[in-house]
């Protein structure tokens, strides 16, 4: 059993240059069907890595390999063997005759570090939850207490499968402005899923657009025109990115004051 | 009455019969939430069918009956959770196939070994009253093991069933803990034969948890509460045996369906919230 340090000055095991995680010539097949081609990705601390792409792209497998919970047919991953992963998975289903309040779920990922828990649960503001049932809360609620539970680990890299799923328009925005918060402020290296890529814009620093191959990948300002995304997603895509980046000369932080822009 | 119950609650196939009852009913709530919670119960009934095959292997080789049922649960255990990773083959049709073809093939077996003469009757509802000093240094060993084990294990337990993959990246070995505790579900069924028999042990594992849950809000709540409704049902099977001249087996089984029909029509806790 890997046995985890949750000391906040932990040093990250990152290599030299900073790399948490890196993925080489990636190949896997379902069924005779070819779902991943020749992936490489690499995430390094503090770095916002997110994959877009259509459904049935190969977006969920290439993180279930990345995570080590599904086998490449070729290809490697490397990381450094204690590398500590905050995982947000897609779906979540609990039984219902299994029993349990958020406070409880968020326990089984660390029962020692009380500060930790409350100042976690007081983030990502759902500290009033704590003794809800689980199965109770609603989709944006649930993201939220999963999310959590991915940085009670005190995660060094975060993998985040569709994070803003089932949460609403505003509560996105926010959600994806937490992330890159969280980034930014603990320096881990964050790889997500997203659907939309004019939600995670701001809050992302490279885009890999999957379609089993990667049909093109860069600084999200790059990727929103380049002609495979816009062959993938199709011309409305990149008009309502049009109107997005319209207002992207500020950022506002999660009570909705401007922030100052950061350097790119 | 009174004088008849005290006296017949002193006799010492009685106290032999509560203390085995008992102390199986306690490790009983918490294992049995876990096949509640990971929809097992199939597999139980599979087990313990498949345990009278190891019975009648034991009568015809003469071997120990309580090893070769111990043996053979764990041999059993062991061989479902192996196919159990081969998504490929429906599992609940396996199951189907292995359960009564181990049960006929057991009956079968005990009818042909002529020189043994076996209270099948036994084996399939229990006989309680008939515990002997060795069944019970075997039910209170194997509970003490089982229930050392959960407790050790009981965040991993948890973790593993509310989500598997998540437990994984945070660094359980899931494989080996689903082993473990398939094996400690064997162990218990091996042992409780005698109590509730083949056909029952499935049910006193899972009742008491189902009753217990519109009780409870975690799953610690659950299985404490599921021991305590078990410990009832023995006691209470028991006593009406006695006074109703019933077989004890079904008579706690009984019990232990009303208490849970009583919950589940009356639930003490409403957890769904509007």
């Amino acid at each position: 059993m890997v046995v985890y340090d949750n000391d906040n000055g932990s040093t990250p095991p990152a290599s030299a240059d900073g790399v948490l995680l890196s993925a080489k010539s990636i190949n896997k097949d379902f069924a005779g069907r070819k779902i991943l081609e020749n992936i490489n990705l690499t995430i390094s601390e503090g770095q916002i890595v997110t994959l877009i792409g259509p459904n049935g792209a190969g977006k969920t497998t290439l993180v279930r390999i990345a995570l080590g919970l599904l086998q490449a047919d070729s290809g490697t991953i490397y990381h450094h063997p204690s590398l500590r992963i905050g995982y947000m998975p897609q779906r979540v289903h609990i039984e219902p005759t299994l029993p349990l309040t958020v406070i409880r779920f968020l326990q089984l990922a660390n029962r020692q570090d009380k500060e930790l828990m409350s100042a976690t649960l007081h983030k990502l503001k759902i500290s009033h939850l704590e003794q809800h049932q689980l199965a109770a809360i609603s989709g944006g609620e649930l993201q939220r207490v999963l999310l959590a539970r991915a940085l009670l680990r005190n995660p060094q890299l975060l993998i985040l499968d569709e994070p803003a799923q089932g949460v609403d328009l505003a509560g996105q925005a926010e959600l994806y402005q937490l992330i890159s918060e969280i980034s930014a402020v603990q320096g881990c290296g964050v790889l997500m899923i997203s659907h939309d890529l004019h939600l995670v814009m701001s809050s992302t620093d490279e885009v890999i657009c999957l379609n089993h191959h990667i049909c093109c990948h860069g600084k999200p300002e790059h990727v929103s025109t380049d002609p495979a995304y816009l062959n993938l997603f199709g011309a409305h895509a990149s008009e309502s990115l049009a109107v997005y980046t319209h207002h992207h000369n500020h950022e506002h932080d999660i009570g909705g004051s401007i922030k100052e822009p950061d350097n790119d | 009455m009174i004088d008849s119950i005290a006296l017949f609650l002193t006799t010492d196939f009685v106290l032999y019969a509560l203390a085995a009852g008992i102390s199986l009913a306690l490790i009983a709530g918490p294992l049995g939430s876990f096949i509640v919670w990971r929809r097992m119960s199939y597999f139980g009934d599979t087990l313990a069918h498949s345990a009278l095959l190891g019975i009648a292997l034991g009568l015809i080789t003469n071997s120990n009956p309580q090893l070769s049922i111990i043996i053979s649960c764990l041999l059993f255990a062991f061989i479902l959770t192996l196919l159990d990773r081969r998504p490929s083959v429906s599992t609940d049709t396996l199951l189907g196939i292995l359960a009564h073809s181990s049960l006929a093939l057991g009956i079968v077996v005990l009818a042909m070994a002529d020189s043994v003469r076996v209270d099948l009757e036994a084996y399939l509802f229990g006989a309680l009253l008939t515990i002997g000093n060795v069944d019970l240094i075997w039910i209170l060993v194997v509970a003490a093991l089982v229930a050392a084990v959960l407790y050790w294990f009981w965040n991993d337990f948890v973790s593993i069933t509310v989500h598997a993959e998540i437990a994984e990246i945070e660094g359980t070995n899931v494989n080996r803990l689903n082993l473990i505790l398939v094996l400690l579900i064997a162990l218990t069924i091996a042992v409780s034969m005698k109590i509730v028999g083949v056909l029952l042990i499935t049910s006193l594992l899972i009742i008491p948890p189902a009753a217990a849950r519109s009780l409870a809000t975690t799953p610690e709540q659950m299985s404490r509460k599921a021991s305590i409704i078990g410990v009832i049902s023995v006691v209470l099977g028991l006593l009406s045996a006695f006074y109703f001249d019933v077989p004890v087996g079904p008579s706690i089984v009984v019990v232990a369906t009303l208490i849970f029909l009583g919950f589940y029509f009356f639930p003490a806790v409403q957890n769904d919230r509007g």
